[in-house]
């Protein structure tokens, strides 16, 4: 064998199983959900000390669509943290607080309808066991539990894709505009070539090469998410950079280090944290038509946009099961809703001059 | 000007450069040549008719270096003659090659699907902008009011549907029950088989109407706060005259930057729905080099995007420079 495919085969095979054993174990996952709730802590402790941020905040509770948006955002928020802590049931393994709690809800081997009493099948037409607020779905699985336990997948997307991208789009955003030269074009260079391939083509291709997963997905995201935040983080700081307090600090002999931590990050930090919220809302409705498309999720794990991809099949049958797509819909549209209005109301609240 | 040019006619090679070898990364990690070649072979295939599909596809060279000693019979010469290189030698002077799949001529193929792809997104592309710069218009026009407010209220309701939800719906309920539109399929004979676009068209702008409609507005909202306005305002310039002359004028200065860059793209058709509508397109087209690991195909698809990608980024540059004089492209 040639020598160099062997070595190429062995570094890409080694490469490939040591990602694997990282992506693929359960702390990976878990230290980037606690690294995700640290930084917003971090955000909110750090930011509180600002001006800028205590204005924001008293606009933005004085905003009552802000509100709002808010609240429904903390509703899924806790229907998806329900979902993530497991607890002991018994020797055999554990359960969701969630799966706990509708512990009740019967099992049916089939379509059903919404508060339908039978099964909806032509050749055997069985007595249900349960009562079904929408319905359930081809395994009988009832439809509104499904649709809550999708908020788990659609905020771990979501969380872990932002804990991988906000901070690298950050960081390299501020550094093209702080440093300029080789450094700047070095980053332009790698995001003009991300930015040129089609990202549906992309995340495809990446998906297949990881694998179908959660983590996985949400790698794949975050290399093609990271692009846009770093551009708008660039052209800021490039913005701030030019402004006397920068100059000042370097004439009092600041570091490059202190100056990028204490001046440049926090006066374009609320520009990250707005697109963060309104970025979320874009990696929910990527996590949907990456399943749809069928490289998402993992089959099993309950998910808005294989529920959406069933409906291909369910429209075409005769009486129309239409419930899985209204309620995978309507749980969706109202969390992407909401992310986005929250996000309008947050750049209003940093920017009233221009919201 | 000119040394803007030169500087972006000599960085596309190296985009270029950097996007196929992330490519071929990708897809060299995704399968190897022996195992297409089976697949493309099927059963019957002997040790011998792989081994020939391969060296007629030049694909028994080694992937991206050839540093290591040769092993007997290998062809290939020097160190750059591999898979990788010769095929971007190929793709420089635009010789596309032939589908490794159904080993039919890609430029051929590009050709045919250019056509119905283009068919469906230039009039979705032109009708949609339209219909958003009218509705961001007026938006701006009843600004502050309570009318406003509904107005973007449900442009991010329209944002906030998954695209497939849309297409789904446009599918099973107006295609069925107008009778009317095809819901799958398509045909260039005549003037009546334009039915069999209107649906996906229509679709294709509501999809992208909702963000269009904020971001113009957006824009529009920006041009209206500033000082010409007040001028004008000021001078007794009617307020219809003001938002239709001036501040319409001023805000496609700032408008080109998110409008041109697409429009070169426009030939690569839209995956989603011409994969739903069965439209023969090049979305299409990459759509099932996808699935079938065509490699030949998706490595043209993404040279020719890289590039139509910068040409659009090239002109937006330049149209910016002639509609505003204020900037220098350096």
């Amino acid at each position: 064998m040639d020598a160099s495919l062997w070595f190429q085969n062995r570094l890409i095979g080694a490469a490939d199983s040591l990602f694997r054993r990282v992506v693929e174990s359960l702390w990976f996952q878990d230290v980037l959900i606690l690294a995700a709730v640290g930084f917003i802590v971090w955000l909110v402790v750090h930011g509180s000390r600002s001006e800028r941020w205590r204005q924001a905040w008293v606009r933005l509770r004085r905003d009552r669509s802000g509100v709002a948006a808010g609240v429904v955002i903390g509703l899924y928020l806790g229907i998806g943290v329900l979902e993530m802590i497991q607890i002991p049931r018994d020797q055999f393994g554990s359960i969701s607080i969630l799966g706990w709690l509708t512990r009740g809800v019967a099992q049916e081997t089939s379509y059903s309808a919404p508060w339908a009493s039978t099964s909806l099948s032509i050749t055997r037409v069985e007595k249900l066991r349960g009562w079904h607020l929408l319905g359930t779905d081809a395994l009988g699985k009832d439809t509104f539990v499904q649709t809550l336990r999708a908020c788990r997948t659609a905020l771990l997307i979501g969380g872990i894709t932002s804990a991988i991208y906000v901070p690298l789009g950050t960081l390299f955003g501020i550094f093209a505009g702080y440093f300029r030269g080789w450094i700047d074009d070095a980053i332009q260079y790698f995001y003009t070539v991300i930015y040129s391939i089609p990202e549906i083509l992309l995340l495809i291709s990446l998906l297949l090469v990881l694998g179908k997963s959660v983590t996985n997905m949400s790698i794949a995201l975050a290399i093609t998410a990271w692009v846009s935040l770093c551009r708008l983080i660039r052209g800021e700081t490039m913005r701030q950079a030019e402004r006397p307090y920068v100059a000042a600090a370097r004439a009092l002999g600041q570091s490059h280090w202190k100056i990028i931590t204490q001046h440049l990050l926090p006066n374009v930090m609320h520009l990250v944290l707005i697109s963060f919220v309104l970025g979320f809302s874009h990696l929910v409705l990527a996590e949907a038509i990456l399943s749809y498309l069928g490289v998402g999720s993992p089959i099993g794990t309950p998910s808005w946009g294989s529920m959406i991809d069933g409906a291909r099949g369910e429209f075409s049958r005769d009486p129309l099961v239409w419930w899985n797509l209204t309620s995978a819909t309507a749980a969706l549209f109202g969390l992407v809703l909401s992310l986005n209005i929250f996000g309008d109301s947050l750049r209003r609240a940093f920017d009233p001059k221009r919201g | 000007m000119f040394s803007y040019l030169i500087r972006r006619l000599l960085y596309t090679p190296l985009i270029i450069f950097g996007v196929m070898l992330l490519t071929f990364v990708l897809f060299s990690v995704l399968q190897k040549p022996e195992t297409m070649a089976r697949t493309v072979l099927g059963k019957r295939a002997t040790p011998k008719t792989v081994q020939d599909w391969l060296h007629t596809r030049g694909y028994d060279k080694p992937t991206f270096l050839a540093t290591g000693p040769k092993k007997p019979g290998q062809a290939g010469e020097g160190m750059f003659d591999t898979i990788f290189f010769n095929e971007m030698r190929k793709l420089a002077t635009f010789n596309l090659g032939v589908s490794d799949v159904t080993g039919r001529e890609l430029k051929e193929v590009f050709q045919q699907g250019a056509i119905p792809s283009l068919l469906l997104t230039l009039p979705a592309y032109v009708a949609g902008f339209l219909m958003a710069v009218g509705f961001a218009l007026f938006l701006v026009f009843v600004r502050k009011s309570a009318l406003d407010t509904a107005g973007v209220f449900a442009c991010v309701g329209l944002m906030s549907v998954p695209p497939m939800v849309y297409i789904i719906f446009g599918q099973a309920v107006i295609a069925l029950s107008f009778n009317y539109f095809p819901a799958f399929g398509y045909e260039m004979r005549s003037w009546s088989s334009i039915r069999f676009l209107l649906l996906p068209v229509a679709l294709m702008i509501v999809i992208n109407l909702g963000s269009e409609v904020r971001l113009y507005r957006a824009v529009f909202l920006e041009e209206i706060g500033q000082d010409y306005v007040r001028t004008a305002q000021a001078k007794g310039v009617s307020s219809v005259r003001l938002l239709l002359v001036h501040v319409l004028k001023n805000g496609m200065i700032a408008l080109i930057t998110y409008v041109v860059a697409q429009l070169p793209l426009l030939i690569l058709g839209s995956l989603l729905v011409e994969n739903f509508f069965g439209i023969p397109g090049l979305g299409n087209l990459l759509t099932s080099a996808i699935q079938t690991n065509d490699f030949a195909v998706i490595r043209a698809t993404t040279f020719l995007t890289a590039i139509l990608y910068i040409i659009g980024l090239t002109i937006t540059d330049i149209l910016y420079a002639v509609a505003d004089p204020r900037i220098r492209l350096s």
